[in-house]
């Protein structure tokens, strides 16, 4: 029996996917404008990411009708839930994403690492697809993608540690790289922070299949 | 340990149609039950099986056990008077007789035979309280019970099943004809009792399940599917059929 919250929900469902492919883009964006020395591309995410955040609220006022509304239960309830906590973490992984487009403007115009600036990009593209992975486990509600997430987390962290390494070495022999070393370092964080919001969405992957809520990176 | 009440491959069948097809559902002692399932799953036909109201119906058989502290109610030598005593029944439709408060809640007692006045007096007070309508009613005590609204009716009701020191009370939709806010008084009735008495619960109300049971019971079809924890229940059932009823895919 089709029921009416089926609609509702299936509507909730679409605009949370759409915010995961919103955020996706951004990040990618965001590292291709860093990568690419695009400050223009750059201020254009800066100037768009009220749109990731007025979605965030959209689909949380969404999720609270639903709630109050047709007071769901089992799958239903944790479906709903599952996309109240994954919209939080989709958001701020668009505020890192921000934060990097920041970077950008900031270090155009400065003395670069083009050694370091090779391992950014990969480390983003790595993060790039981790993004894209996490959204097509949501959409294909995979439990075993999403557990799969971690360990992509886990080699975006010895990135980020091999490029701190790196820029306070490049530091120490070359203070003109200061401005773009410390934002190496900053975008590292980022991007690993991005996975670790994306890791948390495949927590909630996790949950919504099985109602147990896990620590992915607890369970290696 | 001996359970309370103990259950096992009870059918019931009324002429060749089976309504209860083997359950085995069992009780210990405190706490809320609720029977739920869909129309026609039988878990009426189950409450009333629990103290042998099930007999007056015509052509019905029973078999399977049920033991109540561990002797077999429908054993030839057992006394209904005294079983219903021990497990008391509160119906759908509130229905009090057409005496006053006082006479509806001490009607068990007379009945077995208490003449001491300052003893029923007592008992009308105490049950009163308990069923949580003694404030509303103190002062018309020997007014018609039938004076009363539905969800004050249905108190008194409750605290006629208590006023014979029952071990189990067993409820058929007991707020179905009540407007919320007397379900409402019902269900923080039912909740303070808890404690005290075995409650079995049949509710085609899910909110009222997850919000008052313990534990939960899933009929369909004459069988139980599934019983556990309330919460487990509406959370993460075990059946799929379960989770279907539950979040209104059927029934």
């Amino acid at each position: 029996m089709r029921r009416l919250f089926d609609e509702e929900l299936d509507e909730l469902d679409n605009g949370f996917t759409e915010m995961g492919i919103l955020v996706s883009n951004v990040v990618q964006q965001s590292v291709a404008a860093f990568i690419d020395h695009d400050r223009e591309a750059a201020q254009t995410i800066i100037d768009h990411d009220h749109d990731i955040n007025e979605r965030e609220i959209q689909l949380e006022t969404k999720s609270f009708e639903i709630i109050a509304l047709y007071q769901p239960v089992t799958s239903d309830l944790r479906e709903v839930v599952t996309i109240l906590k994954a919209v939080s973490d989709l958001e701020r992984a668009g505020d890192h994403a921000r934060n990097i487009a920041h970077a950008t403007i900031e270090v155009k115009g400065n003395t670069r690492v083009a050694e370091i600036e090779t391992q950014l990009a990969e480390m983003g593209h790595l993060t790039t697809d981790m993004v894209k992975q996490a959204i097509q486990a949501y959409v294909d509600k995979d439990e075993e993608a999403a557990k799969a997430l971690v360990t992509v987390n886990d080699q975006l962290v010895d990135y980020r540690d091999q490029i701190m390494r790196d820029s306070y070495r490049e530091i120490t022999t070359d203070a003109d790289v200061v401005v773009a070393a410390m934002n190496y370092n900053n975008v590292a964080a980022d991007l690993v922070r991005i996975a670790d919001y994306l890791t948390n969405v495949g927590e909630w992957i996790v949950y919504l299949k099985t109602g147990q809520i896990v620590e992915l990176k607890l369970m290696k | 340990m001996t359970k309370l009440l103990e259950i096992h491959d009870l059918h019931v069948y009324y002429g060749q149609k089976e309504a209860l097809k083997g359950v085995d559902l069992s009780f210990d002692e405190g706490g809320i039950t609720a029977l739920i399932g869909p129309s026609g799953s039988s878990k009426s036909t189950y409450l009333r099986t629990l103290n042998r109201m099930n007999d007056l119906i015509p052509d019905v058989t029973i078999t399977g056990t049920i033991k109540f502290r561990g002797q077999d109610i429908y054993a030839p030598q057992t006394d209904l008077v005294t079983l219903r005593k021990e497990i008391g029944m509160v119906f759908q439709q509130p229905n009090p007789f057409p005496f006053s408060i006082y006479d509806n809640v001490i009607f068990g007692l007379k009945l077995a035979g208490e003449k001491d006045h300052e003893r029923l007096d007592q008992v009308v007070e105490t049950s009163l309280k308990q069923a949580a309508v003694w404030d509303e009613v103190k002062d018309h005590l020997h007014e018609s019970a039938l004076s009363l609204s539905g969800g004050q009716q249905q108190r008194v009701c409750i605290a006629r099943v208590l006023a014979v020191s029952p071990q189990i009370i067993l409820l058929d939709e007991p707020t179905s004809a009540l407007d919320p806010i007397s379900s409402s008084q019902i269900e923080a009735t039912l909740l303070k009792l808890r404690t005290d008495y075995t409650i079995i619960t049949v509710t085609h109300n899910l909110q009222q399940a997850s919000r008052i049971s313990d534990r939960t019971a899933f009929f369909m079809d004459g069988e139980v599917i599934e019983v556990d924890d309330t919460k487990k229940i509406f959370m993460n059932p075990a059946h799929k059929q379960t989770e279907d009823y539950i979040s209104g895919r059927f029934g």
